[in-house]
């Protein structure tokens, strides 16, 4: 793969974390743990490689979550998050 | 939905001289909404697997998947999916997916979209749900379109007489003849010209490769519009 590919967004974290929580993760809103912004995170900007994918703060660019897609198993660190809240009524998928 | 899915290729349709309509068969795919995506993986003989995301271009019919893909020259997928992949293939799918980037036909107001590119693929698919909405109630939509050329455009016949939609294509390298916009990328004075009005509280979506949907984003915050209003799609690439 090339040196830095252009960032994506949050959107598409769905896919990758589909499967490790019931909600569908874009319309989940976090907290940066580093600036304090609160946001979705279909609104993170996202670094998709070809194993998973780095979200970060739309804010300060502090790393918000990692996935990664391993054939033993999918792995997200969630370190860069304050908190999650779930949305009242969460969306589809 | 959230395991992956056999699809199956039943259609293909050319858009362009560089995109296609695929359609896939999906068993178990169901209830998509206008705006999300799947997620397609790719399994080369010797194992090789690759994952790219696409938008659905149509949503309301079950247990179909509707895409539309313009050729990246030298990319893994999009040159086999335009170009190759024929009725019959299979390929595997994970979707429907995303619940942010989305239009719902109860959500109120006007909406304001703007597409590079490829990008108008999900925002085509909210205006063909939005021309299903038959109470009086759905806010208009307003499309800003940007497109190389006028060949380039996907479904410029369809998206110009689409109900409660006025769609405005912008040319950024070469304008038909008719057309008194000189050919250029999105400026300030087209969003302040062709799109809502920031006061109108329109909803904003701006889809197409990172680098268009950045700049569009900006110039949108610059005229005034409410960075809150503002959901992005950015397919990647420049
Ligand atoms: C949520 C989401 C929805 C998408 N929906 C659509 C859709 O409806 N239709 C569609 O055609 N594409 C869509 N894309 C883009 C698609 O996922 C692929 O990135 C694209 O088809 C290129 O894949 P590739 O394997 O051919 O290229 P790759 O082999 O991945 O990339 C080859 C080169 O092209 C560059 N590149 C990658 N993507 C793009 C791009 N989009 N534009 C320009 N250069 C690029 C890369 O940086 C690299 O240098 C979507 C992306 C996302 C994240
Ligand atoms: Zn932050």
């Amino acid at each position: 793969m090339e040196h830095a590919p252009a960032p994506l967004d949050g959107n598409c974290l769905a896919g990758p974390l589909a499967g490790f929580f019931t909600a569908d993760v874009t319309v989940v809103t976090g907290c940066c743990r580093h600036c304090g912004d609160v946001a979705m995170m279909g609104a993170s900007v996202v670094y998709r490689h070809p194993m998973g994918a780095v979200a970060r703060c739309r804010a300060c660019t502090a790393v918000l979550l990692v996935v990664v897609e391993h054939p033993d198993g999918t792995r997200v660190g969630m370190a860069g998050l304050a908190w999650w809240r779930l949305p009242v009524e969460s969306g589809p998928g | 939905m959230t395991a992956w899915h056999t699809g199956q290729v039943v259609h293909t349709e050319p858009l362009t001289a560089s995109a296609r309509v695929l359609t896939l068969a999906v068993p178990g795919f169901s209830g998509a909404v206008a705006g999300q995506h799947v997620d397609l993986r790719l399994t080369a003989p010797d194992g090789y697997q690759a994952v790219r995301s696409y938008s659905l271009a149509r949503v309301g019919a079950d247990e179909v998947v509707e895409i539309a893909v313009d050729e990246v020259p030298d990319g893994e997928v999009s040159p086999y999916l335009v170009h190759e992949a024929r009725p019959g293939d299979l390929m595997e799918v994970r979707g429907p997916l995303g619940g942010y980037f989305v239009w719902r036909p109860g959500d109120a107001g006007p909406v304001q979209l703007v597409a590079g590119g490829s990008g108008i693929v999900p925002l085509a698919a909210m205006a063909r749900a939005r021309a299903t909405v038959t109470t009086h109630g759905a806010g208009l939509f307003r499309l800003l379109a940007s497109v190389r050329t006028h060949a380039d455009a996907f479904f410029p016949d369809e998206l110009g007489q689409t109900e409660g939609l006025t769609t405005t294509w912008l040319y950024s390298r070469q304008a038909p003849a008719a057309s008194s916009r000189p050919p250029g990328r999105l400026t300030r004075y087209d969003v302040e010209t062709y799109a809502f009005a920031p006061d109108a509280g329109a909803h904003v979506y701006v889809c197409g490769p990172t680098g268009f949907v950045e700049t569009a984003a900006a110039l949108l915050v610059d005229a005034g519009h409410d960075v809150a209003r503002i959901r992005t799609e950015r397919f990647g690439g420049g």
